[in-house]
């Protein structure tokens, strides 16, 4: 058993597995971690990634060109974002139930749409979705080469977008602003800036990443929208954000041991067989998030300002 | 835009929040009426009437309520002490599931019995899946926001797993249900006609029961100071982490009832479509209720009503069923900003 798994392990469909697995938990977790290090939790994660994959989606299978639909559902997305943050960040209302509010509204009105659409379809129509680009040169190194570098543009897009973010919030005074409204908005304030424009700006291109993390599943992972197909993986981003301590190169690497573990969890399966029922393999991911953030929990040194609203003037 | 506390929060004002709140979410779901080309005013009139407007459609809508009323409490009682349980729905499973390991033959008792006995196991079922995720909270500050989401779906694939393996029924023709709870374990019917049974004047005296706990016992009182100011409360000597961890155990408990309720009052077996997200339901009923376990009743019925009223709307109409979702996620953004609004006031400089 063990020496089969170290098998599995070796095998370059196991790695390119891996990466297409974690493609839309990257973007999903980047998504929440810009917003919670801005200082607000977004709990309408779950919802928002339903709607970018239906968003995205649809905009294709109604005859836009796919980068298009990637715009589209961005752009609902931080539209989304929006609605977060004029509740949670200029009307200082519950970032907990708002969230959950945002997910209830925002998965419905996306069923709700797609019925609205597509009232007589029966089997989930399918679109042509991003097709695999190797890039050449690199494609042809073994193993690495079909793991990494055969994937579709929007893979080479989630993995760039972790150095991108890691950049901005570290080494910009935009970021440094951003980081400043999770940790001291007093002092932001005292700069001159407007911590609820950072605030709101953060959440719209959080929700935005978010989004475009739906849009991979409907769009590259698989080729049509069904109900309930984020299934979980919103919250999954969210207990990555807390296992990565908020910062972007730790949350690649928690995501990528998720996705491996992900990956390894289908092969098992059929390794085993009869003998363990799936749905134990199938627990395995949600049940792996709750170590993961149990693991780092003690270690955990959250936004300081996160989920307390801002209000000008208050004394601290 | 300037954000000011209102000296004094007005009753009238407290009163008028939910049903302002319920307007808007339904104007706000106007909209998506009339891109459905139906007229708004005969759409909603479809919807009362599918939800009120016979004795079968108000029994069907209490029926629904009775679920919603249990994990609305569920999520009334959580949150006043700001513990965010949004397991609401795996909970329900786990109340069913302990019905039906204990209510398909392993034991039978007289049904003066068996029928609490039933909600005892289901209650002590649910509140047990809240043990780890309030002392993951309690002990190692582990938000339990995404503990309680994510066991959810960990309990959902075990039902299944169960209905599917070992707990399936061999009389079901294939289908992924669980053997009926014994005649002594199931709820009667309260009407000659449709499906109403006891479980809602369960849900009644639960209600009732939550209501007396929070306003005339220590307990309550701890739960409602935990929930505005933990800190505070642990300098007057309350004990913060009992507090939490006892109300977990308290919502965990009345969520799992719902799933005892629906299988032994409803259905009589369980299957993996039991609950269409009653516990996430359960928060919308909550917060409408704006956490009082009195007011849980009446939105509980509005809810239901949606739910119920829409089945029938959409069947009228080419409106999708899905607005009924709709509805109640408008409502749970809408009540916020209507409960605001009854302490604060927005003034536009």
């Amino acid at each position: 058993m063990i020496g089969d798994i170290f098998e599995i392990l070796l095998t370059a469909g196991f790695w390119a597995a891996t990466i297409r697995i974690v493609s839309p938990l990257i973007l999903g977790t980047l998504g929440e971690l810009i917003c919670e290090r801005a200082g607000v939790l977004n709990l309408g994660i779950e919802g928002i990634m339903t709607m970018g994959a239906m968003a995205g989606w649809m905009w294709v299978f109604q005859g836009g060109d796919l980068w298009g639909g990637i715009v589209f559902a961005a752009f609902i997305g931080a539209l989304f974002g929006l609605f977060h943050a004029s509740f949670t960040v200029y009307l200082g209302l519950s970032q907990h139930v708002t969230g959950i509010g945002i997910t209830l509204f925002a998965s419905s009105l996306s069923y709700y749409v797609f019925r609205m659409l597509l009232p007589d379809a029966t089997t989930p129509p399918k679109i042509v979705p991003f097709q695999p680009y190797a890039i050449p040169g690199l494609s042809d190194i073994p193993v690495i080469g079909e793991a990494l570098f055969s994937q579709t543009p929007l893979t080479y897009l989630a993995l760039l977008s972790v150095p991108a973010v890691w950049y901005v919030l570290e080494r910009t005074p935009l970021g440094l602003a951003v980081r400043m409204a999770g940790e001291n908005p007093v002092a932001v304030e005292s700069q001159g800036i407007d911590v609820l424009a950072v605030r709101t700006g953060a959440v719209m291109v959080g929700s935005a990443f978010m989004a475009i993390g739906g849009a991979f599943i409907t769009m590259s992972a698989f080729d049509a929208f069904y109900f309930g197909m984020i299934n979980g993986r919103g919250w999954i981003c969210v207990a990555l954000v807390i296992f990565a301590s908020w910062r972007p190169g730790k949350a690649l690497l928690g995501a990528l041991l998720f996705a491996g573990l992900d990956a390894l969890q289908v092969r098992a399966q059929q390794l085993a067989g009869a003998q363990i029922p799936y749905q134990f393999f199938l627990m395995a991911p949600y049940v792996l998030s709750i170590a993961a953030m149990v693991v780092m929990s003690r270690r955990a040194s959250y936004p300081k300002a996160l989920l307390v609203p801002f209000r000008r003037g208050d004394r601290v | 835009m300037r954000i000011e506390t209102r000296q004094e929060v007005a009753l009238w004002r407290v009163l008028l929040a939910p049903p302002l709140a319920v307007l808007a979410a339904l104007v706000l779901g106007a909209g998506l009426i009339i891109w459905a080309g139906e007229p708004v005013l005969a759409s909603y009139f479809a919807l009362l009437k599918g939800s009120l407007g016979s004795s079968f459609a108000l029994n069907e809508t209490l029926t629904r309520s009775t679920p919603l009323i249990f994990t609305g409490l569920a999520a009334a009682v959580a949150f006043r002490a700001k513990f965010y349980n949004i397991g609401a729905e795996g909970q329900l499973y786990c109340g069913a599931l302990a019905a039906t390991f204990f209510g398909t033959g392993l034991i039978s008792l007289p049904p003066v019995l068996m029928v609490p006995f039933l909600m005892l196991v289901g209650a002590m079922a649910g509140g047990a899946i809240l043990i780890v995720p309030v002392l993951l909270k309690t002990h190692m500050k582990v938000d339990e926001v995404v503990t309680t989401l994510l066991l959810n779906f960990v309990i959902l694939l075990l039902a299944g797993y169960l209905l599917e393996g070992p707990w399936k029924d061999p009389m079901s023709l294939g289908w992924p249900q669980a053997a009926p709870i014994i005649d002594e374990g199931i709820w009667p019917p309260l009407l000659a006609k449709g499906r109403l049974h006891l479980g809602f004047i369960f849900a009644l005296v639960a209600a009732l029961l939550a209501w007396a706990l929070m306003r005339f016992t220590v307990w309550g009182y701890e739960i409602r100071a935990v929930g505005l100011n933990a800190s505070a409360a642990g300098f007057a000597g309350i004990g913060v982490n009992a507090t939490v961890i006892r109300t977990a155990l308290i919502s965990g408990g009345l969520a799992g009832l719902a799933g005892v309720s629906e299988v032994a009052g409803l259905k009589g077996y369980l299957t993996l479509d039991l609950s269409p997200g009653f516990g996430y339901a359960g928060i919308a009923v909550a917060m409408l209720a704006q956490l009082h376990p009195l007011g849980v009743i009446l939105s509980a019925f509005f809810i239901s009503a949606v739910y119920v009223g829409a089945d029938a709307m959409s069947r009228s109409t080419d409106i999708p069923t899905y607005i009924a979702d709709v509805l109640v996620g408008l409502s749970v953004l809408t009540i916020l900003v209507s409960v605001m609004l009854t302490r604060y006031r927005i003034r536009w400089s």
